[in-house]
């Protein structure tokens, strides 16, 4: 991805503009339940088949406020550093809409249950620290369906299944001045709030949105600029695409000298452009209010302190403790924890197996690209941490040679047998003795006078052809150290006998 | 004497002797629904059906000796507000004309837990929303006492029926005075209580921070049973409290230690004279009993209108924006090709009468930006002053004596055009919804034209207990109960 934020350069090569950007993170919370129903949140299931009056928003129906909610909200509170409000309030916002049961949304505005943290991301300049504004507690909106769309019928329809589904704003300060950085931080954020289960963050169920402001100014100036809102933005390419459009927008209108006007611009994927949502004077007055069916919600030190105890280590701390643990480089370690199940895997492997880079180089390199090439996740990897790491050890104690390695490998994801099995099956243990392999390297030298005779005449390079048919030779089961050591033994009674 | 005249812990004697049956008691009151509620119009919907088959079935369970509640088998109305299963609910509203809710109210379960006989649904203003019972779509009510007079509002079916003998008991709620008002002017009791006592799930919510449903009856005792019966938490209310359902048990507790507070502010200009004897004679009775009487001042009552109708038309703007065509309810009969706010428009337009429209367009202005301050918020800091008053007055008494309307009932068609001096007739009943505490209307006499006044009694939140004790101690003294509005002695 361009980093344009980088590049919008003069002439001369000088940036003209800074830029400024805030992000809104919408994260759908995995609780199982909705936040103010018993209703489920499955993703998928049957229009309106997950919803209740409540959800619905019928006459005389009250909200109550889910206790897991609060915990997930709690949890990532923690993860991202903030201070709590232990006294706060949820709010009415109004607006109508139809996918919008009760025309108003339940939110959290003028008392969020937190504020003020910050997370770091990782630059190649260093360590940046973004701001948090507020972390609040919402609920969704359902769906509309334009059946008009389908030429099926002439209505409009709405699917309530996602009303009510609890959602976690994140509100970060405008911290950020470049596309690149915005990468960075939504990889970060969404890292954390997976690794603390507090939201799985599936793009492609809109457990994920994202809404960006973003303005431009001359460099030195400290005034920011009009700031342009931008809505609808579904996934990090989405994000990407959009910040880029705008800039490069706003960029031009200001070599224009025209005035770039403050906003609400909608992302149309399709078109790839932003247009004008509403203009500030066509801004909603959501009429904020207290919402009087729901209590003030105190919370608890002893439930904070409860869930930080209980919170699972961190992206960072993670990478520091592995760089420092298991002797792995900055960059193997930011690979391995960049998930908390590869992560996971790892660890039980490194447990078993004691060679952590020797882990670290099989977990990232060849079981890795297995995993691509099937399409499939660490997640529901076939092949255990506990198989992984005998087939590691066989590998180091020099019963199994690395080419033969690979092979068990790939048998094992298949077929799911152990490396032992797959072994004794295929006859693929290591030759390490002399004897064995001798017959072998002899058989070799004298089928390939060619080669025997560059070698002879000083072309020591030659030796690495011949290990290599050696090795073919042996279906790959000859120990390649004892192998080259016989080799050049041989070579050279062959190259002083001459 | 007629079982429908009765009230319900006398027909539960009955009942219990087997001197009579629920089926006898439900014919009775839809005898005298069939004979002259056409004149009044307390009703909305009868479900006559189901209070046969339920009042049989309660019979039948007492007859095989199990053990029932005390308002076993006796017949309530309930106010179109509280949702009832599949029994269509209209809040007197066009836009909910044809609803029939999929859910029972918390408060329906309770009543029909305790082998309640259910009756029908009461007519009242739409949503909740005035003092007279006249802005309701399916017509007016008219006062039993009086044909010509409005039976207060909003609860105004729940006070007529129980008052025209149509009812033994009913449900109504109360906002600003929606109970007590009523109450007071058709000559029953009415209980406003507390905020958070009773359950409002399946209540349609007027303003949320002020709804509260309770019990409008022919005495205190009928008032401290439904009570009983009604209250407790709910888990799908949050603002609903644990509170015990003894009220019944204490109601003879002796009042001769109780000191009354009588609030200067409450006897003032724009109160009738003949209104003020009356509660002035009622505190004497209660002097009578025993009871200290102590000065008392509530400073900011005379900010109380204009901070109710601040902070309930915000909370109502927005409760009431789910009426939108979309999922329930009237929708405007489309011509092709209407825009989805147009649709919204012309529903609303359409759905909603002329007071809730300005109720609305009311609490929309005071919450939006660059108001909010000035209205929403100052409203809510007045709001707590007036909490604040209470609570001092408090320190000095147990409960406070009041008129619970400035006037008798007033005329049909009288102040409907003069919204300003219609909500004036809830300047005494709309403090008690601000400060969260309960209240109760009671009968203290007639006027020269034979129009009944009501006696409020307010009490420290949770605290029914006391204004309880305090009505039924002055109800015996008085016997104001036993004027019916024949005007005849019983």
């Amino acid at each position: 991805m361009t980093d344009i934020g980088k590049n919008s350069k003069d002439a001369k090569g000088k940036r003209q503009y800074e830029i400024t950007i805030g992000l809104e993170v919408h994260a759908a919370l995995s609780t199982t339940t909705k936040i103010f129903c018993a209703c489920g949140t499955k993703f998928g299931e049957a229009p309106n088949s997950q919803t209740c009056p409540v959800c619905l928003g019928m006459p005389g129906v009250l909200p109550v406020l889910n206790e897991n909610v609060v915990k997930y909200a709690i949890r990532a509170a923690l993860a991202l550093n903030c201070k709590f409000n232990l006294l706060n309030k949820f709010d009415r916002k109004n607006y109508y809409y139809p996918d919008l049961p009760k025309n108003y949304q339940i939110s959290q505005d003028y008392l969020p249950i937190a504020h003020d943290g910050c997370l770091d991301i990782f630059l190649s300049s260093g360590k940046r620290k973004i701001r948090i504004n507020n972390i609040h507690m919402e609920e969704d909106a359902g769906k509309n369906l334009h059946a008009g769309d389908t030429g099926l019928l002439d209505a409009s329809l709405v699917d309530f299944n996602r009303a009510g589904v609890p959602l976690l704003e994140i509100v970060t300060y405008p911290d950020m001045h470049s596309v690149g950085e915005v990468e960075k931080l939504m990889t970060a954020l969404r890292d954390i709030l997976m690794y603390t289960g507090v939201a799985d963050c599936k793009m492609e169920e809109g457990g994920l949105r994202f809404e960006a402001n973003i303005s431009l100014m001359p460099f030195g100036q400290t005034d920011l600029g009009p700031r342009v809102e931008m809505k609808n933005l579904n996934s990090f390419k989405t994000v990407i695409k959009a910040l880029n459009y705008e800039i490069r927008r706003q960029e031009k209108s200001l070599r224009q000298g025209e005035k770039v006007t403050q906003e609400t611009r909608l992302w149309d994927d399709k078109s790839g452009e932003t247009s004008p949502m509403r203009s500030k004077e066509e801004a909603h007055d959501y009429r904020y209010f207290p919402e009087p069916d729901l209590v003030p919600l105190v919370i608890d030190e002893q439930l904070i302190e409860e869930i930080r105890s209980s919170l699972a280590e961190l992206p960072a701390s993670k990478l520091e403790r592995f760089c420092k643990d298991y002797g792995l480089s900055e960059y193997d370690a930011r690979v391995i924890t960049s998930s908390r199940a590869l992560a996971d895997f790892y660890e039980e492997v490194a447990a078993v197996c004691k060679e952590p880079k020797t882990v670290s180089n099989w977990v990232t390199g060849e079981l890795q690209g297995i995993l691509n090439e099937e399409k499939r996740d660490i997640g529901d990897c076939p092949i255990s941490p506990e198989q992984l790491a005998e087939l590691l050890s066989l590998l180091s104690k020099g019963a199994v040679s690395a080419p033969s390695a690979k092979i068990i490998l790939r048998d094992m994801f298949h077929s799911g047998k152990s490396a032992k099995a797959i072994i004794e099956e295929k006859g693929l243990s290591q030759i390490s003795d002399e004897k064995d392999i001798r017959p072998a390297v002899k058989h070799i030298i004298n089928t390939n006078t060619g080669i025997v005779d560059d070698y002879c005449k000083g072309k020591e390079k030659a030796i690495g052809a011949l290990i290599g048919k050696v090795m073919k030779e042996t279906r790959g089961r000859a120990d390649p150290t004892k192998v080259s050591q016989i080799l050049r033994e041989l070579l050279e009674e062959e190259k002083r006998s001459r | 004497m007629e079982l429908n005249e009765l009230t319900a812990h006398e027909i539960r004697n009955l009942l219990e002797s087997g001197k009579t049956s629920s089926e006898e008691v439900t014919r009775a009151v839809f005898a005298k629904i069939d004979r002259e509620d056409g004149q009044i119009g307390a009703y909305i919907t009868l479900c006559k059906e189901w209070a046969f088959d339920r009042a049989k079935t309660v019979d039948r369970k007492r007859k095989d000796g199990q053990a029932m509640p005390p308002l076993a088998g006796i017949p309530i109305a309930i106010k179109d507000n509280i949702c009832t299963r599949d029994i269509r609910t209209t809040c007197s509203s066009k836009i909910l004309e044809n609803f029939f809710p999929p859910y029972q109210a918390t408060v329906v379960e309770k009543i029909l837990a305790s082998d309640m006989v259910p009756i029908g649904k009461t007519n009242m203003d739409e949503f909740a929303m005035g003092s007279s019972t006249e802005t309701s779509f399916f017509g007016v009510t008219h006062n039993p006492w009086n044909l010509e007079m409005i039976p207060g509002g909003s609860s105004g079916g729940s006070a007529a029926s129980v008052a025209n003998d149509e009812a033994i008991v009913s449900l109504g709620s109360d906002t600003g005075g929606s109970i007590r008002q009523p109450a007071g002017m058709c000559g029953v009791v009415g209980l406003k209580p507390t905020y958070g006592k009773v359950s409002r799930f399946g209540l349609i919510a007027f303003a949320s921070s002020l709804d509260q449903i309770g019990p409008l009856t022919g005495d205190v005792e009928d008032s401290a049973l439904l009570l009983d019966a009604i209250c407790g938490h709910d888990a799908r209310d949050s603002t609903s409290v644990d509170v015990p359902a003894n009220h019944a048990k204490a109601l003879s507790g002796s009042i001769s230690k109780n000191i009354i507070g009588i609030p200067d502010e409450y006897f003032v200009g724009g109160l009738e004279t003949e209104v003020e004897t009356a509660v002035r004679e009622a505190i004497k009775v209660l002097e009578g009993l025993g009871a200290k009487l102590q000065r008392v001042s509530l400073p900011h009552t005379d900010y109380a209108i204009a901070t109710y109708y601040i902070i309930a038309t915000a909370e109502a703007s927005s409760n009431l924006a789910r009426y939108d065509g979309v999922k329930y309810g009237y929708r405007h009969k489309a011509e092709k090709g209407l825009s989805l706010s147009e649709m919204y428009g012309k529903t609303r337009s359409e759905g909603f009468g002329v007071e809730v429209k300005r109720r609305i367009g009311l609490g929309t202005y005071t919450l939006s930006a660059g108001y909010y301050d000035a209205y929403y918020l100052k409203a809510q800091r007045v709001r707590t002053l007036i909490r604040n008053d209470f609570e001092k007055a408090f320190g000095k008494c147990d409960c406070i004596i009041a008129p619970t309307s400035p006037t008798a009932a007033f005329r049909i068609g009288e102040k409907i055009d003069n919204p300003l001096q219609m909500y004036l007739s809830d300047i005494f009943t709309i403090p008690a919804n601000l400060a969260g505490i309960p209240a109760i209307s009671i009968p203290c006499g007639l006027t020269r034209d034979g129009l009944p006044i009501g006696l409020q009694i307010m009490g420290k939140a949770f605290d029914e207990t006391t204004i309880l004790q305090t009505a039924y101690a002055y109800e015996q003294a008085a016997d104001w109960r036993t004027i019916t509005p024949d005007g005849n002695k019983l």
